[in-house]
């Protein structure tokens, strides 16, 4: 039994720390408040290998595990979590697809780019009318000759319309199955595809520096060999993809949360009321003691998470207890975070006021908290 | 080229900083230890050079057991091994002696180029490429913001540096074997990758003692250092500071202010 990390993992977690500290703190409340993508910074993640992170060697990665990841995204998140969002989505919804599902060419032609962080990759799910729902989705593809033709259209798809965005992998209907239901498969569409529109981005409430569209698909032609995986297995596809992508998220969260307890502590040492630092009451130091209960305990579910899918054991149950309490834990932290701060936590150009706008797409997106506790119920036979 | 980056681990000159009360030397203990700031940026030259003309680059360090965290550390970011000299007998050893023991380590390595930060945030005495190059009979580049290397195809190489000024930039050359010292304004240095990181693991690392290098202990640690800290105080806590109320005389105000501190 070991909670401890090792020399390597920990020089990692530094590594990454150093970066968001000197790299992203100082450039990203800008990009926040214009909502632009913050292309240099991630280039330099991809110069220091972030996104090649949990990929082997011959395609350009760093032969690290999930665990890498995860703290990389702890780390990141914890000064921001635009960029950590971007990260995350790339490799987990990106580039891991193509990694575990794609054939030997589709794997040459695009993990090298997307590995090195030159371009990034989308995963096209969620629909306007369909998102926890997803099985129900409508946009459809049917093959004509040695092409698929795509109809249909894609709601809140991350990293789908960047300078660099290379593909996405689009989950459609592609016939029915034996028993009447829907056949649905994965489809490598790249990016400027006629056929393919991308939307404006949205105006979102947080992760303002991540990009974010809605896409449409009018008989949008790619080729047959496109397909990810095999034909039909598209569900299966992506369950396994957000199941891990749950951890992935939860890291994430347990860095916000982290950031908050960072940023509380500083403040607080700092800031006087009535003739003393606001941290000498009691009042403020029980709430930061609290915050640091919840960011600890979120990162211990989603370390035994990844434990579990290290050890290749089920980890469904682990992941979805990670991504729900480390996004209830953020949300929390981030509403203490904010009253400490007092008004200067309610002006965007404060850190915290940031973690406040971000933390709550975290018990929505890669499923809501309903559906966490629905994973849940149901792994306990309920 | 075989090039030797000279690394030193420092307290942070973030945090807290102490001088140990028994020897007044710095306290190395209770710090939280980092590679020192500038020789970073000399890593990164190296491996930019490396990266441009092939060769070895190695990283030399002196100093305690702990200091074996930065090595690895510096490792993570590139370079192919590494020397630690360290013995307790060094303990308190000032700069001359310093130079002593490190040219002696860089004979071991017998470098074409030898690059190092212009300084170190504990000491900030920036004699270590001068001492160096005396000692070793070569040339010294100091100060540069600015390094070219035009390889002569026989295994050497002319060296043109931009030497930082106050007022701007000079042009400096000298061929190899040569020292050159570096400040932040050269580059950025890499952040260390998970595969950096990994390989450093399995890097070699040299350790050398003083009886390796041949110097006695007397001439070397604090018993033999040419200067001493005699003793230490902390710095007086920060005053009150002047407020200048502007009443349509602020401007003269804040002048004479300067005036008088010799600001201007
Ligand atoms: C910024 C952002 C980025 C995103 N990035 C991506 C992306 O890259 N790719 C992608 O495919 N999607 C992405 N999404 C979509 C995201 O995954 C969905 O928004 C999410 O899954 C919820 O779906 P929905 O919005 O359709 O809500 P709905 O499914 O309509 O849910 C509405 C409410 O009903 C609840 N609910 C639904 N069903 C049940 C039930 N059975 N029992 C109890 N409660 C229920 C939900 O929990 C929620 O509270 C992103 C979303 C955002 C906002």
């Amino acid at each position: 039994m070991d909670f401890l990390l090792d020399e390597e993992h920990e020089a990692l977690r530094e590594s990454v720390r150093e970066f968001a500290r000197d790299v992203v703190a100082p450039v990203i409340a800008d990009h926040y408040e214009h909502h632009t993508f913050p292309y240099d910074v991630v280039r330099q993640m991809g110069k220091m290998g972030l996104f090649g992170l949990p990929f082997p060697e011959e395609y350009g990665g760093m032969g690290g595990d999930y665990l890498a990841l995860c703290l990389a995204l702890e780390e990141l998140a914890r000064v921001d979590s635009s960029v950590a969002v971007t990260l995350e989505a790339a490799i987990s919804l990106g580039a891991m697809p193509i990694y575990r599902y794609g054939t030997p060419e589709q794997k040459a032609r695009w993990l090298p780019k997307l590995v090195s962080g030159e371009a990034l990759a989308a995963f096209g799910l969620t629909e306007p009318g369909f998102g926890s729902d997803a099985a129900g989705m409508q946009t459809r593809a049917v093959l004509d000759g040695d092409e698929w033709v795509i109809n249909g259209s894609k709601a809140f798809i991350t990293n789908s319309g960047t300078e660099i965005t290379a593909l996405i992998n689009v989950a459609a209907v592609t016939g029915t199955t034996a028993d009447g239901g829907k056949e649905i498969s994965t489809i490598i569409v790249p990016s400027g595809t006629p056929g393919l529109t991308v939307h404006p981005g949205y105006s979102k409430v947080g992760w303002c520096a991540s990009d974010t569209h809605e896409l449409s698909f009018d008989d949008c032609r790619v080729p047959a060999e496109n397909l990810l995986g095999e034909r039909g297995r598209g569900l299966a596809q992506f369950l396994r993809i957000l199941d891990e992508g749950r951890i992935a998220i939860a890291a994430l969260a347990v860095g916000l949360a982290q950031g908050c307890v960072d940023e509380s502590v500083r403040y607080a040492g700092q800031r006087h009321a009535f003739g003393q630092p606001i941290g000498d009451f009691q009042a403020i130091k029980f709430k930061i003691a609290d915050m640091q209960v919840r960011a600890h305990t979120a990162r211990l579910a989603y370390y035994d998470a990844v434990a579990r899918l290290l050890a290749g054991r089920e980890f469904k149950q682990a992941a979805a207890i990670a991504k729900l309490h480390a996004s209830d834990s953020a949300m929390a932290n981030a509403r203490d975070a904010t009253q400490i701060f007092g008004g200067y936590g309610f002006m965007n150009e404060t850190p915290v006021a940031r973690f406040y706008r971000d933390a709550k797409i975290l018990e929505i997106g890669e499923g809501t908290s309903e559906v966490q506790r629905m994973i849940i119920a149901r792994s306990l036979g309920l | 080229m075989n090039i030797v980056v000279l690394v030193k681990q420092v307290p942070d000159s973030g945090a807290e900083r102490n001088l140990r009360s028994d020897d007044n030397t710095v306290d190395r203990e209770s710090a939280t230890n980092v590679i020192n700031e500038m020789d970073e940026y000399a890593i990164e030259e190296a491996l930019r050079i490396q990266e441009a003309h092939g060769g070895e680059v190695t990283v030399l360090t002196m100093g305690p057991e702990r200091a074996g965290e930065s090595i690895r550390k510096a490792l993570s970011m590139g370079p192919d091994k590494a020397v630690h000299v360290v013995d307790d007998a060094l303990h308190g050893s000032d700069a001359l002696a310093t130079s002593k023991v490190l040219a002696a380590a860089l004979g071991t390595v017998n470098p074409d180029l030898i690059l190092c930060g212009a300084e170190s945030t504990d000491g900030r005495v920036q004699v270590m490429p001068h001492m160096l190059a005396e000692r070793m009979g070569i040339a010294a580049l100091t100060g540069a913001r600015k390094l070219t290397v035009d390889t002569n195809g026989a295994g050497g190489a002319t060296l043109t540096i931009e030497r930082q000024t106050e007022e701007g930039y000079e042009v400096v050359t000298a061929s190899t074997p040569a020292v050159v010292s570096v400040w932040d304004t050269i580059n950025e240095p890499r952040y260390p990758s998970f595969k950096g990181i990994m390989a450093a693991k399995k890097k070699p690392v040299t350790t050398l003692s003083l009886a390796d290098l041949g110097i006695p202990a007397a001439e070397v640690g604090l018993a033999g250092a040419y200067s001493a800290v005699v003793e230490h105080a902390k710095r007086p806590p920060r005053q009150g500071g002047t407020k200048v109320v502007d009443e349509g005389d602020g401007g003269v105000k804040l002048v004479e202010f300067l005036a008088s501190e010799k600001f201007v």
